[in-house]
């Protein structure tokens, strides 16, 4: 508790507390029958029975009558094979991996969002997270023409201009060269521009992970791209723009504001969290674009054009352009403005017990540092400061948390975070008064999770 | 300034003739002029205003021969498929043209938005379809190619006449043209920087901090359809089994769904899934379709075989490129895998 939470008044109930358990989790009070009807489908069914079982227990622990045998708790009282015997030997697992209980954690793809997976999404398990660095193999995906695990000793980068007279010696780098260079390490969130945008006119998917898991955050390692052009004789006054070009078979290409290469932001990075680059997050050069969405941070990098005209490719003319109510597409934009959700507890999860909670989760905001995020606990009507969990850095995910007694009562839980500019983080209502419903991107409106009086959570929408 | 100018004139300042020396090239041997060739090579972007459009041009016609063998696969007879992407054409009109602003994308009601609904610069389309498509043989269209399929589609968006031949001479007009061509704005605030002379811009939402009594009730307007509960399998699955939470039962148990056979994620991982599904024709024949076709037959080498070499005319027209990544071995499982029905588990 390094910011010094206020500590909440004891619960109003301790459930059992005493043999180090909680109430089971709903799964246990089902028999096989039952759980293969839900198996075809039938919430319904189950959400009853739950009730029921539920109802019983809660009756149990009222009691307040610990179920383990009366001398204490077995996992104590009972030796264990990991204490009773030899473990495993060092570099068994020469590349570390992760306990074989967390296998839940893993990124997923949402089913019917597209129709080929080269050309889709996987969503990183924001419901299971701790703090704000996402480990790599767990960082979102999305491919456009699939990925490769390119040959580093093959790969190139090359810097051009548009015109001859933008780059005096247009340059070619192995990634020999790249990785002689001074680099610089930084921490920064990175966001596809479409999270978030199943959501825009309704609710459709069920946790957090589908709702906002187009969302990572690392440390990335690399060369100013600055360095880079000064290092090719780039004329960065007649310059206006960048295209940033992979090496894939999308070659995709995005026109790269000529501001952040100037501020000295825009990475060319081969580290991820200390190690390079994950094949399917660019391996072995990507372009790092703080603040601004996914698809700009170009994977594969293979070459950058200075030039000063945009350059309207495929990806900024046909797709990441946004639907406005009126019928015109807004082009060119970039900045992924102040957003906040709650990861825990959050939708599809169930509170086990009344009690205590912390409520935690993530802000960010593309145009600089999370200044505060609030959270409410009734659907937005009354409102409490959370604590902010350090670092807050610039454009880079923030961790809050705030406690919460939960007293078996229905709640709606929110967050709203608000950046170091003063922009607030609108509601539902906010949001679509402008851009109406259909823009497919850029959606930043406050996320409602609904706690059912069961404890069973949903995503519900309030404007 | 650039570093360069601002190290020579600290140098000058201190007469440190050294200093210059390291100055004048910042990272010695590091990086080297790229050749001409190489540039050629790789600068194939194509700007709005045309520039970096190589000299050429491609008839209808013979656009209609490279869309029937090279497109048409994935994206249809007519560009209105969606089986395995959106369609490109289709929902744009003649009035369109006039306007230069698709209709249709202030009607909510309107099921699609194809690719020449949306694009507004036709630049886009030769760019792109040159750099990537087709999809999983991309950069393989020579420069003429690319024109003749482009005239191709914008003949079946209605935008020239069959008997069209686009070239680097006429492409201007046509954008004249694009039904879409004054669909997009730059003035919002998502642009960091002065680029579309747009940094004056506000932020157009927002909100404000209030902390109580901040608006009469929540206003729930949307909750979880019951049928999207269990779309995304056993959500007591995706969370884990400690902590203060669990996931909801919301299907049966990862183990028993995701235990997938390990050919089906062989044949994900070569790719056989781009235009193949066990159930349902996609590009080629669903698996079961074939399993049924080859029951009781011993047909697995020769099949193994078509693998290697690739299939034509044995389920209509579109044929199944060689599939030359695949190994040997992987050839065999992936063959005996879809006779034996293609299962799941
Ligand atoms: C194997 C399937 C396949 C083949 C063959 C194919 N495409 Fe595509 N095409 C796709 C997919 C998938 C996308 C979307 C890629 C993405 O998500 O970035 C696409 C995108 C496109 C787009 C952009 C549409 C948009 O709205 O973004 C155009 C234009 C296009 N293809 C034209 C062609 C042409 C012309 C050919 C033949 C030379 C071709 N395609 C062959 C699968 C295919
Ligand atoms: C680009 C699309 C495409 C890809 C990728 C593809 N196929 Fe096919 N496949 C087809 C088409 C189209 C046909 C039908 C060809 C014909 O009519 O002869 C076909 C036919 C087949 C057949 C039946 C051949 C016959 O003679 O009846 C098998 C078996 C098959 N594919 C397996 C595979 C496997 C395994 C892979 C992955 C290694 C694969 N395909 C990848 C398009 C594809």
């Amino acid at each position: 508790m390094s910011e010094g939470l206020p500590r909440p008044p004891a619960p109003a109930m301790d459930a059992g507390a005493s043999n180090g358990r909680l109430r089971r989790a709903p799964e246990n009070f089902l028999t096989a029958e039952q759980i293969a009807l839900v198996g075809k489908g039938r919430r319904d069914f189950l959400r009853s029975t739950f009730l029921a079982a539920a109802a019983g227990v809660a009756g149990a622990a009222a009691l307040g009558r610990p179920a383990a045998a009366a001398e204490g708790d077995d996992a104590i009282l009972k030796p264990q094979p990991w204490a009773t015997s030899l473990g495993q030997p060092v570099a068994a697992n020469p590349y570390g991996v992760p306990s074989k209980y967390e296998r839940a954690l893993a990124r997923r793809q949402s089913p019917g969002l597209t129709q080929v997976a080269a050309a889709s999404v996987s969503f990183a398990p924001l419901q299971g997270m701790f703090g704000i660095i996402t480990p790599s193999g767990l960082h979102f995906e999305r491919h456009h023409q699939g990925w490769y695990d390119i040959d580093p000793a093959k790969h190139r980068f090359m810097v051009n201009g548009a015109r001859p007279e933008f780059v005096k010696t247009p340059k070619v780098y192995t990634l020999d060269d790249i990785m002689r260079l001074p680099p610089v390490s930084r921490m920064h969130f990175i966001e596809c521009g479409a999270n978030t945008g199943m959501e825009w006119g309704n609710v459709a998917v069920p946790t957090v992970q589908y709702s906002h898991g187009m969302l990572s955050c690392s440390e990335f390692t690399g060369v100013p791209l600055r360095t880079l052009l000064e290092d090719c004789g780039a004329d960065l006054k007649a310059a206006k723009y960048v295209l940033a070009e992979g090496g894939d078979g999308s070659a995709m290409t995005r026109t790269i504001p000529i501001e952040l290469v100037l501020s000295g932001e825009v990475m060319v990075a081969y580290g991820q969290n200390g190690e390079m680059l994950r094949p399917e997050n660019g391996y072995p050069l990507r372009l790092v674009v703080p603040g601004v969405q996914g698809v700009s941070w170009v994977k594969w990098l293979r070459r950058v054009e200075v030039g000063d005209k945009p350059y309207a490719t495929k990806d900024e003319a046909v797709h990441y352009i946004d639907l406005m109510p009126d019928g015109q597409h807004r082009q060119y934009t970039s900045i992924q403005e102040c957003k906040s959700v709650i990861t825990s507890p959050s939708g599809g999860q169930m509170l086990l017990d009344k009690g205590y909670f912390n409520v935690s989760g993530l802000a960010w905001s593309g145009r600089g540092k999370i200044s505060r995020v609030d959270v409410s606990f009734d659907g937005g009507v009354n409102w409490v400061e959370a604590t902010l969990q350090t670092p807050i850095l610039s454009k880079c995910l923030t961790r809050f948390n705030v406690p919460w007694n939960w007293d078996g009562r229905p709640a709606v839980l929110q967050s709203r975070a608000m950046d170091e500019t003063g922009f607030v983080q609108p509601s539902y209502g906010q949001l679509r008064a402008v851009r109406g419903t259909r823009s497919i991107y850029h959606n930043n409106a406050i996320q409602s999770w609904k706690v059912a009086d069961s404890g069973e959570i949903s995503n519900v929408q309030i404007l | 300034m650039s570093r360069f100018s601002k190290a020579a004139a600290l140098a000058g300042l201190l007469c440190l003739g050294t200093v210059a020396a390291v100055a004048a090239e910042s990272f010695p041997g590091v990086g080297r002029p790229a050749t001409p060739a190489e540039v050629k090579a790789w600068d194939i972007d194509v700007g709005p205003d045309f520039a970096g459009l190589p000299k050429g041009s491609g008839s209808v016609d013979r656009g209609q021969t490279v869309w029937e063998s090279k497109c048409e696969s994935c994206h249809g007879t007519f560009a209105e498929s969606n089986s395995v992407f959106t369609p490109l054409v289709g929902g744009t009109t003649a009035e369109d043209m006039k306007t230069g602003h698709t209709a249709n994308l202030r009607r909510t009601d309107f099921p699609q938005r194809t690719t020449f609904m949306k694009v507004a610069t036709v630049s886009t389309l030769y760019d792109y379809i040159r750099r990537a498509m087709p999809w999983n043989a991309p950069k393989t269209l020579s420069d003429d190619d690319v024109y003749a399929v482009l005239a191709y589609l914008l003949n079946l968006a209605e935008i020239v006449p069959s008997d069209f031949t686009l070239s680097d001479a006429n492409i201007a007009e046509v954008q004249a043209m694009m039904p879409n061509r004054n669909g997009m704005t730059t003035a919002h605030a998502l642009w960091p920087g002065p680029g579309f002379g747009t940094e004056a811009n506000k932020p157009d939402t927002g909100n404000t901090p209030c902390m109580s009594n901040c608006k009469p009730k929540a206003e729930q307007v949307s909750i979880l359809p019951d049928y999207a509960w269990n779309a995304h399998g056993n959500l007591a699955g995706q969370n884990r089994a400690v902590g203060p939470v669990r996931g909801m039962k919301t299907g049966p148990d990862e183990a028993e769904a995701e235990a997938g056979s390990p050919a089906l994620a062989l044949a994900e991982k070569s790719g056989c899934l781009a235009c193949h599904a066990l159930n349902a024709k996609l590009v080629g024949p669903s698996y079961r379709e074939v399993a049924a076709r080859y029951a009781g037959k011993d047909s697995a080498t020769a099949l193994v075989g078509k693998l290697k070499d690739g299939s034509e005319g044995v389920w209509g027209d579109i044929p199944m490129p060689a599939q030359t990544e695949l190994a040997d071995g992987d050839a065999r499982v992936l063959v005996d895998w879809i006779l034996a029905g293609a299962p799941e588990k």
